[in-house]
């Protein structure tokens, strides 16, 4: 097991009331919460690195929580989501895949069971790079109003031993939403798709 | 409200540790921010008094939103600062005229004081352009361990007709300050600046 060590957090919310077009009746709320940890792995080659997928789970699950407080206390409210990490220089993308589980996991827990995959990216990169992190419907992917991505990124992280590590969770539809497609109100909800 | 808002974001940071060591306690900070309409984009207004009311209102609704996302009372801010970035259409003088006349009061307001000068810096720039706020402590502006800055951006703003403007608070200076020079504890507070 390698050791978790949490340098700075970030949590930022975005609260849109247009975009050129007609304000709704509430402003979309797009939140963020990033983590800068030390990767236990950067500057050299490690075989097994999948044990620090049980070290991330506590981590991911107080992120997810600490988000859904920010964005106003209430799971019900989150309609989408995503992940994504940025790996420094020191460390490999396959580090970054290592948020995959307890990253997924952890929004699904605090949301009480979404259903579809969450959409993620990730990168290797200095400090200040920016993710465009993948947005979703947490209940069926293919939800058109709700595929959406949100920026992410720190001035000074990840330094070359660190990974930065994302979650982003979406109140709604895109502002004017409207080009078709599947609509929330006509998900089946079994597969997490349609 | 004469500020036309189209969006509202907050970043909330903590630093937990500096170079190995644990910052005991965590250093908090708060930006609040607000992508505005441009009243004047695209002419010579010479008469600005409408940005500087927009000033006055943004002073209060983004100190407000900012102490409380730190989630301490106003009266325990410790350091402050704003800016704001002019999209392309727009002059640096539109900046001053939000920054400086009206701005400062309601934001003093909410923490109750505030001897010191405000830090601000401004620019011109398109969407996404990085916004380093500067940050000086609300007493007195020559406590050295509060010089200090916070840099935010919003990805989509400011559109050419657009101003971002932002203001910062936190809970203390920079994590390690070790350069000597006016210490909060020998603040005499008379004047704002020592």
């Amino acid at each position: 097991m390698a050791e978790l060590v949490i340098r700075k957090t970030l949590i930022s919310i975005e609260e849109i009331f247009h975009e050129g077009g007609p304000a709704g009746p509430h402003p979309l709320k797009r939140g963020i919460a990033l983590a800068v940890i030390r990767n236990p792995f950067a500057g050299r080659y490690v075989e097994e690195i999948q044990g620090f997928m049980e070290d991330l789970k506590p981590l991911g699950l107080r992120m997810a929580t600490d988000l859904i407080k920010a964005l106003g206390r209430n799971p019900e409210a989150i309609e989408g989501y995503g992940k994504g990490a940025i790996v420094g220089a020191g460390g490999e993308i396959e580090h970054g895949a290592l948020w995959h589980v307890p990253g997924g996991y952890a929004m699904r827990e605090a949301l009480g069971g979404a259903k579809a995959i969450v959409p993620s990216t990730k990168k290797v990169g200095g400090p200040g790079t920016r993710l465009d992190v993948p947005v979703t419907h947490i209940n069926a992917s293919y939800v058109r109003s709700h595929f959406d991505a949100v920026e992410v990124g720190l001035a000074d992280a990840p330094r070359a031993d660190e990974m930065v590590l994302a979650l982003v969770m979406t109140t709604g539809p895109r502002i004017h939403a409207r080009v078709g497609g599947l609509k929330a109100s006509e998900i089946k909800g079994e597969d997490g798709l349609r | 409200m004469k500020a036309k808002i189209r969006k509202l974001v907050t970043f909330i940071e903590e630093t937990r540790r500096e170079m190995d060591r644990d910052v005991n306690p965590p250093v908090r900070r708060a930006a609040a921010v607000a992508v505005i309409a441009n009243p004047f984009s695209g002419r010579f207004v010479e008469d600005l008094s409408d940005l500087i009311d927009i000033g006055e209102e943004l002073g209060g609704l983004l100190s407000e939103r900012a102490v409380t996302a730190l989630g301490i009372p106003g009266e325990r801010v410790e350091s402050y600062g704003k800016a704001a970035a002019v999209g392309e259409n727009g002059e640096l003088e539109h900046a001053a005229a939000i920054l400086h006349p009206k701005l400062g009061a309601p934001f003093r307001k909410t923490l109750g004081k505030g001897a010191a000068l405000i830090p601000s810096s401004k620019k011109r720039g398109g969407p996404g352009v990085p916004i380093d706020i500067p940050l000086g402590h609300k007493d007195a502006a020559f406590v050295r361990s509060h010089f200090d800055g916070m840099e935010v951006r919003v990805n989509d703003a400011p559109r050419a007709d657009e101003i971002v403007v932002a203001v910062a608070v936190t809970d203390g200076g920079r994590p390690f300050p070790r350069i000597g020079g006016l210490s909060k504890d020998q603040i005499k507070g008379e004047d704002g600046l020592r």
